[in-house]
């Protein structure tokens, strides 16, 4: 009997392995661990308390930019979802077309293209529009959000349209269903957990975005994340530590909803 | 070498007179050629003509075209070239869900988030029919399919069977004027199978619906159809009932794709009609049957099937071997031999308990059929 090559019985193994999760996990754990803090130093443990959640909780500023970052994200999950949703039908239920892969890479170019160009390309962009409208809200953020969203939303939703059975649809059209008809009765049921997937993993990269919220925004349209920069360039308190935390907490939430959205069959 | 006879209207004799039966379906030069390189026929100038209230069963192997064909009447392939039309109109212009055909689908496709009462309703309620006519029509057709209990179930709780059942209802509950099936029974086991054949072909003749039934099966369109075109590689090979199917096939494909066949080398001297003089190539001359008048004289073939072909002492045979397997099957008897110009033949005689002649491996046998049963074929 021939021995299948098998990396996990190759020499360090264990130990890189060990290595990666340490480097991974130990910065969170030592995060989570010090938000409970009773000192004010994000480094040496004076004792449990619960009093940077109270902190964190009573900032005005920090109210408003959570307030902020959630408005924002639930706007971009939306619109990015809905595109994405249209994308995914058009890319999967139409016949091949010349220029399909070009209409692909051009959906999935915010994953591509780093994101401090995209950053830079909007500021600037979005300054010229802002001298010609004198517009300064928060639709700019919510429309930036709302692009680098839509490939994040996309590939679930199309991974799930292309595992769907086709003849499902063509039983619908048989029976009498226009095309629009067979997407709200047979395709839409069927699809939903994969909208919904793509609007909570949409919602959660809007919810952290620091690099092109912080070129985009005008001046006191801090979201969570930016101010959380913006303190850790003053004095750095655990009230940075439990705002993470929170986060942290939601996002791995998220994560776990949409694993288990995904294992839905169909 | 297409042998479609393209019929138009065809008199069907009943009780003190005839009665003319209309076209339902119509196909005429029906092509389609998938683009590449080489392009793939996948349907050569297909021509065929389908009755009203008849079950016609598209035969032949995985890739011959029916389920293409099949598909293009549903309207999900569009035909490169020809027309198609039913009781007149021109279906090529209609999308599908204008088309007044429904499909029960080879995987069933039944729709999973609906109930087996939901499934049902889809085509009375797309079709916006009144919501008393829809519940009256939906009980019926679940009485019709023996499914009334499971109305609430999920499709995905019920068995294949029944599964299949519920597709077949969901087809018929519109009331199409034709339905189009695509090897519905393939998926069920051998005994379910055989229940679903007499109940399919009941549910024919209590509705009288046009069937257009897709199998590979040749049994299974043997026993159902009222007429078979057995296709082959994008090709209608030869059209007609199950008996003139399989007594006359049209050709050696036909031949040897429905049923067994023995297949022997031949001379054709002479044909009058129908009726051909052969040689064999014991030199014994018979009659046998012909496809059509005037062929050629020279080397055919000739097919002869195992169970009209008896064994017998050497002198009394028309042709002399020696008799090798002898396989037992119950109800009978399937005797290989090997004959003196080096074909195998195999007879295929019923047991009764009455037989006298006994014949065991090896020894010296004559085989015999009656003039007439064999079919000549063009080599």
């Amino acid at each position: 009997m021939s021995k299948a090559f098998n990396v996990s019985r190759q020499n360090g193994f264990t130990t890189i392995a060990i290595t990666c999760f340490v480097l991974l996990y130990l910065p969170i754990i030592l995060l989570v661990v010090y938000s409970f803090n009773s000192g004010t130093s994000v480094a040496i443990w004076e004792g449990f308390s619960w009093r940077w959640y109270q902190s964190a909780w009573q900032n005005d500023q920090v109210q408003e930019a959570t307030v902020r970052s959630l408005i924002i994200a639930l706007w971009a999950s939306a619109i990015s979802t809905t595109c994405a949703v249209l994308a995914a039908l058009a890319t999967t239920r139409t016949r091949k077309f010349k220029g399909q892969a070009a209409v692909f890479a051009m959906i999935n170019q915010p994953l591509m293209v780093p994101e401090i160009v995209t950053a830079v390309a909007l500021l600037i962009f979005f300054a010229m529009i802002k001298v010609a409208t004198g517009y300064t809200g928060l639709a700019y953020l919510i429309v930036a959000h709302s692009a680098f969203c839509i490939p994040f939303a996309y590939l679930p939703i199309r991974a799930r349209l292309q595992g769907m059975d086709l003849s499902l649809e063509q039983a619908a059209a048989d029976l009498y269903a226009t095309p629009f008809k067979v997407f709200r009765r047979i395709t839409l049921p069927q699809l939903w957990p994969g909208i919904l997937a793509g609007a909570m993993l949409a919602f959660v990269i809007s919810l952290d975005d620091v690099v092109i919220t912080e070129f985009v925004k005008s001046a006191g349209q801090d979201t969570l994340p930016t101010y959380m920069l913006g303190q850790l360039r003053r004095v750095v308190t655990p009230e940075v530590n439990a705002i993470s935390t929170v986060l942290f907490g939601i996002s791995v939430t998220f994560v776990i909803a949409f694993t288990v959205l995904g294992k839905i069959k169909n | 070498m297409v042998f479609a006879q393209v019929s138009g209207d065809v008199e069907k004799t009943i009780t003190g007179g005839t009665l003319k039966v209309a076209t339902a379906i119509s196909v005429r030069n029906l092509r389609k050629v998938y683009p590449g390189q080489p392009p793939v026929v996948a349907l050569a100038d297909a021509s065929i003509d389908i009755k009203d209230n008849e079950f016609f069963t598209l035969l032949g192997p995985s890739g011959c075209g029916k389920t293409t064909l099949l598909r293009m009447i549903a309207g999900f392939e569009h035909p490169t070239a020809g027309s198609l039309t039913m009781h007149g109109e021109n279906l090529l212009e209609l999308p599908p869900y204008k088309r007044p055909v429904n499909t029960v689908f080879q995987s069933y496709a039944l729709f999973p988030h609906l109930t087996v009462a939901q499934n049902i309703s889809f085509g009375l309620e797309m079709l916006g029919k009144p919501k008393a006519e829809i519940r009256q029509t939906v009980d019926e057709m679940m009485a019709l399919v023996k499914m009334t209990e499971m109305a609430d179930r999920q499709t995905g709780q019920i068995s294949g069977g029944q599964q299949q059942r519920v597709a077949l209802a969901r087809a018929l509950a519109p009331k199409p004027r034709v339905l189009l099936l695509d090897e519905p029974l393939s998926a069920l086991d051998f005994k379910l199978r055989k229940d679903m054949q007499l109940e399919l072909k009941r549910l024919q003749m209590e509705t009288g619906i046009t069937f257009v039934f897709v199998t590979h099966d040749q049994e299974e369109a043997l026993t159902m159809s009222d007429r078979i075109a057995v296709m082959n590689a994008g090709e209608i090979r030869q059209i007609g009932n199950p008996r003139q199917i399989y007594d006359q096939p049209a050709e050696r494909f036909v031949a040897d794709f429905i049923g067994d066949t023995n297949f022997l080398p031949a001379e054709l001297i002479e044909t009058a009609g129908q009726t051909a003089t052969i040689r064999l190539s014991s030199g014994k001359q018979i009659a046998a049957r012909a496809a059509e008048s005037g062929s050629q004289k020279g080397k055919v073939t000739l097919a002869v099937r195992p169970e009209h072909a008896s064994i017998g002492p050497e002198a009394e045979g028309l042709l002399a071997g020696t008799l090798g397997e002898v396989v037992y099957f119950g109800t009978d008897t399937h005797y290989h031999v090997a004959l003196e110009d080096g074909t195998g033949f195999v007879v295929r005689q019923q047991n009764r308990p009455d037989a006298t002649a006994q014949f065991s491996s090896g020894d010296r046998v004559g085989v015999h059929f009656a003039p007439g049963i064999g079919q000549v074929l063009k080599d």
